[in-house]
């Protein structure tokens, strides 16, 4: 027999998201029945590139790095409960990840747990560098000079319901559209056919609206006077429930903080969307501007009417490179005259900088006027006026191929200390390996993605 | 005290919300209406030009405003305003997460009813 309704929760957004915040999602799903899912979102686009160069170091690392932290508390539980994991924390090492995996189980005392590893997204084992170099890039930025870290291509959910028909209890993925770790489940209990284009529009609309976590639920929301959530500290995780049909019930976990609105839920629905009616994943291009958002309960909103369209004919991918050195620093000056004398340390920093014989690039920021909003040349800034009392902070940027010259660079602010306009106080000054990362649009048939068990 | 039905320009954080997401060296932002009657004032104030044109200290380039009456909502996508994207940028915001309130700063006019605190209505 089918499955009627589907449950998933979110247990992570982001790479550095709360480690704690699986715990209510799992303990909610543990009291309720019908299949039951956890999906943690953990690999932005500069993640995995990072997670390639630690597993250059180690060969045994290379997946998420919270992974232990996020996964453990919840491990024991989950299973107790026939809860399954999907997630992307592999990242660069999905079978190192799974290893991990199995190592904490058995720390755990936690018999019995099927692990698979879905693979076929690290497009460096089937493409040499310049084969992936003379793809065209889409997103507004070329392609990048500098050595190839990564290269990997979101892949859909097919491979996460085959890890499931496996029989497998926590599937690790490494790159995949963020969506198909909901829509994985969902074929897979539902059988639903991905020519079924309206019923996978609807599956990847429940993920996208899960995958920042509490980004649904009140976290990045909450703007007070204006948005209000309540026990904000606490903020829950969300937990979709997907009907056969498609119908899609946000909530989230039991006893928490954070709210459901229909608010919250429209800000996530079109958070890093582009043309509305046209939502690309590799499964199917998703149209939500047909899609009715009702509060239908106290932290409870329905979703109807996604439309699918038939997916791209291309798979996206991410290739990172690396990109030469960050360089800044930053020093604040405050009380009367901040302003002139922030300005005058600007003024001092040029004329070093110039003086080391360098070209690099340069950044300054006025951090308290509008350094946020501004571009690279101050316009905003030097716009109108701001007053002389105060508390400012100076910023310089700076980036080039060289380490040295970015830490040398960097050093000209740490000495305003000593050398630059009175009271200049909490330098902080750093440099930083960059990552320059790039989309391109692969062939389906370059991909081969599968899915694995591992047997302890 | 002001009318509800005077004409009051405020700042469009007093109208709606929104959120940015970011993709390569674009942004996109959603502008919500907290009142379903403001939806058509904003449609008519919020040109595409009028975006490129706040957004021109970042080297805006192209804008595009694609409308969801349904919720009401409209979404803006802004191309090469992130000066590099997340990894070549030197600003701060190398996401552009905080474009979403340089938008809501812009100002408009609207109904005092429409604003929720009218009283920081602009010259």
């Amino acid at each position: 027999m089918t499955a009627r309704t589907v449950h998933i929760g979110c247990g992570a957004g982001f790479a550095g998201d709360r480690w704690d915040a699986a715990i209510p999602v799992v303990a909610t799903l543990a009291r309720r029945s019908g299949p039951r899912y956890l999906m943690y979102e953990t690999l932005a686009e500069r993640t995995l590139a990072l997670a390639q160069q630690a597993k250059i170091e180690n060969p045994a690392a290379g997946f998420s790095p919270y992974l232990e932290r996020i996964l453990r508390p919840v491990l024991k539980t989950a299973k107790a409960a026939g809860i399954r994991v999907i997630s992307n924390f592999g990242a660069a090492n999905p079978l190192g990840g799974a290893r991990k995996i199995l190592e904490m189980a058995r720390e755990e005392g936690v018999a019995g747990l099927k692990v698979a590893v879905v693979d076929g997204d690290d497009l460096t084992a089937v493409m040499t560098e310049a084969d992936i170099r003379g793809h065209a890039t889409v997103e507004g930025i070329g392609m990048p000079e500098g050595k190839l870290v990564a290269a990997n291509v979101y892949l859909g959910a097919r491979p996460i319901a085959d890890a499931l028909a496996l029989g497998a209890d926590i599937v690790v993925v490494g790159r995949c559209a963020d969506p198909a770790l909901a829509l994985g489940p969902l074929l897979h209990e539902f059988g639903w056919s991905l020519d079924d284009l309206d019923r996978v529009a609807a599956g990847t609309m429940a993920g996208h609206l899960l995958e920042c976590g509490a980004q649904v639920t009140g976290g990045y929301f909450a703007d007070p006077g204006y948005k209000e959530v309540p026990d904000f500290g606490h903020v829950g995780f969300p937990i979709a429930e997907i009907d056969a049909d498609g119908t899609v019930v946000i909530g989230k976990a039991d006893d928490t903080g954070g709210l459901v609105s229909h608010r919250t839920v429209k800000e996530q629905l079109l958070y890093e969307m582009h043309d509305p009616s046209a939502y690309l994943t590799p499964d199917v291009t998703l149209d939500v501007t047909g899609v009715r958002v009702e509060e239908i309960g106290r932290d409870r909103v329905r979703l109807t009417g996604a439309r699918g369209k038939p997916k791209p004919p291309t798979l996206k991918a991410t290739v990172s490179f690396e990109g030469g050195w960050l360089g800044e620093g930053e020093i604040t000056y405050a009380g009367p005259n901040a302003r002139r004398r922030a300005e005058l340390a600007i003024e001092v920093l040029r004329t070093r900088v110039r003086d080391l014989g360098t070209n690099w690039p340069l950044r300054f920021d006025m951090i308290g006027t509008v350094a946020t909003f501004d571009g690279d040349g101050g316009e905003l800034r030097a716009s109108r006026p701001w007053p002389d009392d105060g508390e400012y902070r100076v910023r310089m940027a700076t980036q080039g191929g060289d380490r040295r010259m970015a830490q040398w660079i960097a050093d000209e602010v740490l000495s305003l200390y000593c050398s630059g306009p009175a009271g200049g106080a909490g330098v902080r000054h750093r440099t930083a390996p960059l990552i320059t990362t790039a989309s391109i649009l692969v062939d389906r048939d370059r991909v081969r993605a599968g899915a694995r068990l591992l047997e302890e | 005290m002001t009318s509800p039905d005077r004409t009051i320009r405020v700042p469009l954080h007093e109208v709606a919300h929104g959120r940015t997401g970011d993709k390569g060296n674009r942004v996109n932002i959603s502008v919500i209406p907290y009142q379903e009657e403001a939806w058509p004032l904003l449609l008519a104030q919020l040109t595409p030009e009028r975006v490129k044109a706040w957004f021109a200290a970042k080297g805006a380039g192209t804008v595009t405003r694609y409308d969801l009456p349904n919720l009401p909502a409209m979404n803006f996508v802004i191309d090469d305003v992130l000066q590099g994207g997340v990894n070549g940028a030197l600003n701060l915001d190398g996401h552009g997460k905080s474009l979403a309130f340089h938008l809501l700063s812009i100002p408009v006019e609207v109904p005092a009813r429409l604003a929720l605190h009218p009283e920081k209505a602009i010259a």
